[in-house]
C-alpha cells in the first residue's frame, strides 16, 4: 500500500498537459520588472539607483533582516528606474524595471554544465551561502531557505524531508526538473543534508509520477542517506504537515513547526537552487514555470528570468486564448488570481494557469444541507462549514476556538461542497480577524 | 485584454458536485425499494406514492412562492424525497385526505417552518408519518394483506404486521416461540413478502440503495452500520438472556423500518451529526432506542419515534463530538 496521510483531503483531475515537455529556456526579454518584495519576511532594501549597470547574478536589493531573502539582478542592463509596479498580488510593490542589454553574468558565476559533486564548505558556510545567494522556498510559500536551515539550538533535526509531491493539478514544474536535472537535485539534497546535520533524506514523490520515482531512486542508490518514497495521489499532499504525517506518520503540533517532529522540508525545486547557489555560487534569479490550461496552445515548462512579464511567457506557450477568462499564477487550487497579465515572474511563481472563460465561472451559492463532506475532506480535521457560519455571524472568539488559524488554506473544502460555498473565502476572512484580535491582544 | 480578467480567491476548480446531483441520486438509490412496494401492494401503492410526492412538491412551491415569497426551489430533488420516504412509511391502503394532511405537516411543519431545505432539525417525512400515527392510529396501523401484482382496486384484505403480531401476542400471554411460527420466514422478509409499510418491506431492495448511496459517496457507513449493529448486538442479549420473551436479533432488523430507516432516513443528511464521531453515537442512539421502544414501549414500531428523537440532540452532538484535530496539543 503507498503511503499517504490519512485524513481527508481530495483528488482533483490531474490535467497535467505540460507533461513531458522539456524545460525551455526563454529568450531574454526586453526589459525586466524586478519587484523587491519576493519572499514571507521583511523587505529588502534597494542598493542599487537609477541609471546603474548591472550585471546577472549581482545584488539589487538586500535583505532587511534575518527572515528576508537578497535579489539579484536576472539580466544585464541598466536600471532604468526604481518604481511602484503591480505584482502577481494585484498590489503596487516597488520594483527595479532593469533595460536589458546583452547578457553578462557576475564573474564568480560557474556558468559550466559541469556537476560538481564534492561538498567543500562547511556547515555554516552552506548557510550562509544559501542566504547570500537569496534562496527561498520554491514550492510557492517563498519563505527564506537559509532560516529553515539555521537549527535554533536545543533543537535537533533527524529528517530532511524533500517535498517533490507536486500535488497541484496542471503543474509540471517541478516534474520536469526532477527528470532533467536529477544529478544537480541529490547533491542539492545532499548540501541540505550537511547544513541541517541530518543523515537521512525523503524525497516524496506522488505515485502519478512513476518516471520521476524510479529516475531518482535509480540516482539515490549513489547518494548516502537518501530515499524516494512514491506516494498515493491526494490533495494537499504537498502541504508540508501532510507530507511530513505521510512519510514519517508524525504529526507537527498545531501552531508548531516541522522541527519540532525533528523535520526540515524543502522543496524539490529548492534543492535544486540550493546547489547551483552552493556548487555554482549562482543566486537565485530563474526558475522553472509551466505555462498550462486547457485552452493553451502548447502547453509548456519554461526557464525563466525573474521578473520577465507574465505576457511574455503567455506569448511563447501560443498567446492568450481568445476565450480565457481567467489567469492563475500558480496552481488551481491554491494559486492566485490574476487581474492582469503583464505582472512579473517571481521566485514564488511555479506555473502559469490559462481558464477558459466557462471554467472561471461560480455557481450559485446554495444553503447548506450539511451533508458533511467539507469535514471529512478537510486535512486538519477543521469544520469548514461551522467555520464559515460563526465568521458570517462575525462571533470571532468562536472562530479562534474552532481552530480557524490551523487551517492551511487548501481548498479541498470549497472543491467539493455541492453547494458551491465559498467555504474557504469566508474562512480566510475569520483567519485575518483572528490574527487581529491576537495582535490587539499580545499588545496589551 | 487585462483589464476583462476575472479574479477571486482560490480554489479555481471545483469538483462538479452539487445538491440536485446528491439529491437525485438519493432518489435513485430508493427506486428498488419502490418497485418491491408497487410489486407486493399493487396499484395501491403506486397511487399513494404518487400522491405523497405530487403533494410534497406542491407544498413545498406553494408555500415557497405565497408565504416565503422567495425563489422556487422545488427542482433541488429534496422534496420529491420527503415524499418518497413519506409514501415509504404508510400502509397502502391509506385514504387520500390522510395522505394529504401528512403530507402538508412533513413539508409545511417539518420543513418549509425552519426555512427549507438544510434549515430543518427534524426529517420531514418521519414528521409527517408520526403525526399521522398519533392522530390517526387505526388507519396508520392497518396493514394490507400483500397480494403479489393486485391490481385490482379491491379493498384488500388487512393483516397485522410481524411486530405488531409479536407485541399483541406477548401480551395476551401466547408463547413466543408459537407466534414466531405465524409470521414470515426471514428470507420472506428480506425479499419483501410480509405486510408493513410499503417502502420499508424488503430488506434486499433497501440495501441495493445503500450500497449505492455508498459507491456514489453521498452517504457514509457509519450511521447504518452502528445502527443495525446496535440493534442486533441489544436485541441478541435480550434474546439469550430470555429467549421465551425477547424475539431475535434477526427478527429485528428484518422487520419493520429498520433497514428502511437505517438507509434512508437516520442518513438524512440535513438532519444527522457532522462528524464521523458524532454519526457513530447518533447510530448507537437509534439502535438502543429503537429495541426499547419495540421491546419495552407502548408501539410495536420505534425506528421512527427513535431517529426523531435522536435529530433532537443533533444539535448537542455537533457541539460536543469535534473531528480528531490534525496536531492536537494535548493540554
Amino acid at each position: 500500500m503507498l503511503k499517504t496521510f490519512p485524513v481527508g483531503g481530495v483528488h482533483p483531475p490531474e490535467n497535467k498537459f505540460s507533461k513531458g515537455k522539456k524545460i525551455e529556456t526563454l529568450p531574454l526579454p526586453k526589459t525586466v520588472t524586478i519587484p523587491t518584495g519576493q519572499h514571507i519576511g521583511a523587505p529588502t532594501k534597494v542598493v542599487v539607483k537609477r541609471g546603474d549597470e548591472v550585471k546577472v547574478g549581482q545584488l539589487i536589493a538586500q535583505a532587511g533582516g534575518f527572515v528576508s531573502a537578497n535579489i539579484h539582478s536576472s539580466v544585464s542592463g541598466k536600471v532604468k528606474k526604481i518604481d511602484e509596479v503591480f505584482d502577481s498580488s494585484g498590489y503596487r510593490r516597488t520594483s527595479i524595471i532593469i533595460d536589458v542589454a546583452g547578457d553578462e553574468w557576475m564573474e564568480t558565476i560557474d556558468r559550466s554544465d559541469e556537476l560538481k559533486k564534492d561538498i567543500t564548505l562547511s556547515k555554516e558556510e552552506i548557510v550562509k551561502k544559501v542566504s547570500e545567494m537569496g534562496i527561498v522556498g520554491l514550492g510557492g510559500a517563498t519563505f527564506p531557505s537559509h532560516v529553515k536551515l539555521s537549527i535554533p539550538d536545543g533543537k535537533k533535526a533527524e529528517h530532511l524531508v524533500i517535498n517533490a509531491v507536486e500535488c497541484e493539478p496542471y503543474l509540471t514544474a517541478d516534474h520536469q526538473l526532477m527528470m532533467e536535472k536529477g544529478e544537480e537535485i541529490m547533491v542539492g539534497i545532499s548540501v541540505l543534508m550537511k547544513a541541517t546535520g541530518v543523515n537521512k533524506a525523503i524525497i516524496g514523490i506522488e505515485n502519478n509520477k512513476p518516471d520521476a520515482i524510479e529516475h531518482l531512486t535509480k540516482l539515490s542508490n549513489n547518494y548516502n542517506g537518501i530515499e524516494v518514497v512514491a506516494l498515493k495521489v491526494q490533495y494537499p499532499q504537498g502541504g508540508e504537515k501532510q507530507l511530513i504525517k505521510a512519510v514519517l506518520n508524525r504529526e507537527v503540533p498545531s501552531g508548531g513547526l516541522p522541527l519540532d517532529v525533528g523535520c526540515v522540508v524543502q522543496n524539490v525545486g529548492t534543492a535544486f537552487a540550493v546547489y547551483e547557489a552552493v556548487q555554482k555560487n549562482k543566486p537565485l534569479f530563474e526558475r522553472v514555470v509551466s505555462v498550462t490550461g486547457k485552452s493553451v496552445k502548447q502547453p509548456s515548462n519554461f526557464m525563466v528570468r525573474v521578473g520577465t512579464s507574465t505576457d511574455v511567457l503567455i506569448e511563447a506557450a501560443g498567446g492568450l486564448p481568445e476565450d480565457t477568462g481567467k489567469v492563475v499564477s500558480g496552481g488551481p487550487m491554491m494559486g492566485k488570481a490574476l487581474s492582469r497579465t503583464d505582472v512579473p515572474i517571481t521566485k514564488g511563481s511555479s506555473g502559469v494557469l490559462i481558464f477558459k472563460e466557462e471554467e472561471s465561472k461560480r455557481e450559485k451559492i446554495n444553503p447548506c444541507i450539511r451533508c458533511a463532506k467539507c469535514v471529512t475532506v478537510c486535512p486538519m480535521g477543521l469544520e469548514p462549514y461551522l467555520l464559515m457560519t460563526v465568521t458570517e455571524k462575525q462571533n470571532y472568539e468562536k472562530v479562534e476556538e474552532e481552530r480557524a488559524l490551523d487551517c492551511i488554506e487548501c481548498g479541498s473544502c470549497s472543491y467539493t461542497c455541492p453547494a458551491t460555498r465559498p467555504l474557504l473565502d469566508y474562512i480566510r476572512l475569520g483567519k485575518a480577524e483572528v490574527g487581529k484580535i491576537i495582535r490587539q491582544r499580545n499588545q496589551k | 485584454m487585462g483589464n476583462f480578467l476575472k479574479v477571486s480567491l482560490s480554489p479555481h476548480v471545483h469538483g462538479g458536485n452539487s445538491v440536485k446531483k446528491e439529491m437525485y441520486g438519493v432518489i435513485l438509490a430508493m427506486i428498488p425499494a419502490m418497485l418491491v412496494g408497487f410489486y407486493f401492494f399493487g396499484l395501491d401503492a403506486v397511487r399513494v406514492t404518487a400522491i405523497s410526492v405530487l403533494a410534497a412538491v406542491g407544498f413545498e412551491y406553494l408555500i415557497q412562492k405565497f408565504l416565503i415569497k422567495g425563489e422556487p426551489t422545488i427542482t433541488d430533488g429534496s422534496a420529491i424525497i420527503t415524499g418518497m420516504l413519506f409514501a415509504f412509511n404508510m400502509p397502502s391502503n391509506l385514504p387520500i385526505w390522510i395522505i394529504l394532511i401528512g403530507v402538508l405537516v412533513a413539508i409545511g411543519v417539518g420543513k418549509m417552518t425552519f426555512g427549507g431545505l438544510g434549515q430543518n432539525p427534524f426529517n420531514p417525512a418521519l414528521v409527517g408519518r408520526v403525526f399521522l400515527l398519533v392522530s390517526f392510529p387505526v388507519q396508520m396501523t392497518t396493514w394490507p394483506k400483500i397480494s403479489v401484482l393486485n391490481f385490482s382496486m379491491v379493498d384488500a384484505e388487512t393483516a397485522a404486521t410481524p411486530l405488531a403480531l409479536i407485541k399483541e401476542g406477548l401480551k395476551n400471554g401466547e408463547s413466543l416461540s408459537s407466534l414466531m411460527e405465524k409470521i414470515p420466514s426471514t428470507l420472506d422478509m428480506m425479499i419483501g413478502h410480509v405486510g408493513g409499510s410499503l417502502g420499508e418491506v424488503s430488506a434486499i431492495a433497501i440495501l441495493l440503495g445503500g450500497a449505492f448511496l455508498l459507491f456514489k459517496k453521498i452517504i457514509s457507513w457509519h450511521i447504518p452500520v452502528t445502527m443495525l449493529g446496535t440493534i442486533a448486538v441489544f436485541s441478541g442479549i435480550l434474546h439469550f438472556a430470555n429467549p421465551e420473551a425477547y424475539a431475535g436479533p434477526l427478527f429485528h432488523l428484518f422487520t419493520g423500518g429498520a433497514m428502511l430507516g437505517a438507509v434512508f432516513m437516520a442518513t438524512d443528511m440535513v438532519t444527522s451529526p457532522m462528524t464521523h464521531k458524532g454519526m457513530i453515537i447518533f447510530g448507537i442512539g437509534i439502535g438502543v432506542l429503537t429495541v426499547l421502544i419495540r421491546v419495552f414501549g407502548a408501539y410495536p414500531e420505534g425506528v421512527s419515534f427513535a431517529i426523531l428523537i435522536m435529530n433532537a440532540f443533533v444539535p448537542l452532538i455537533n457541539t460536543y463530538v469535534k473531528p480528531k484535530r490534525f496536531g492536537e496539543v494535548k493540554k
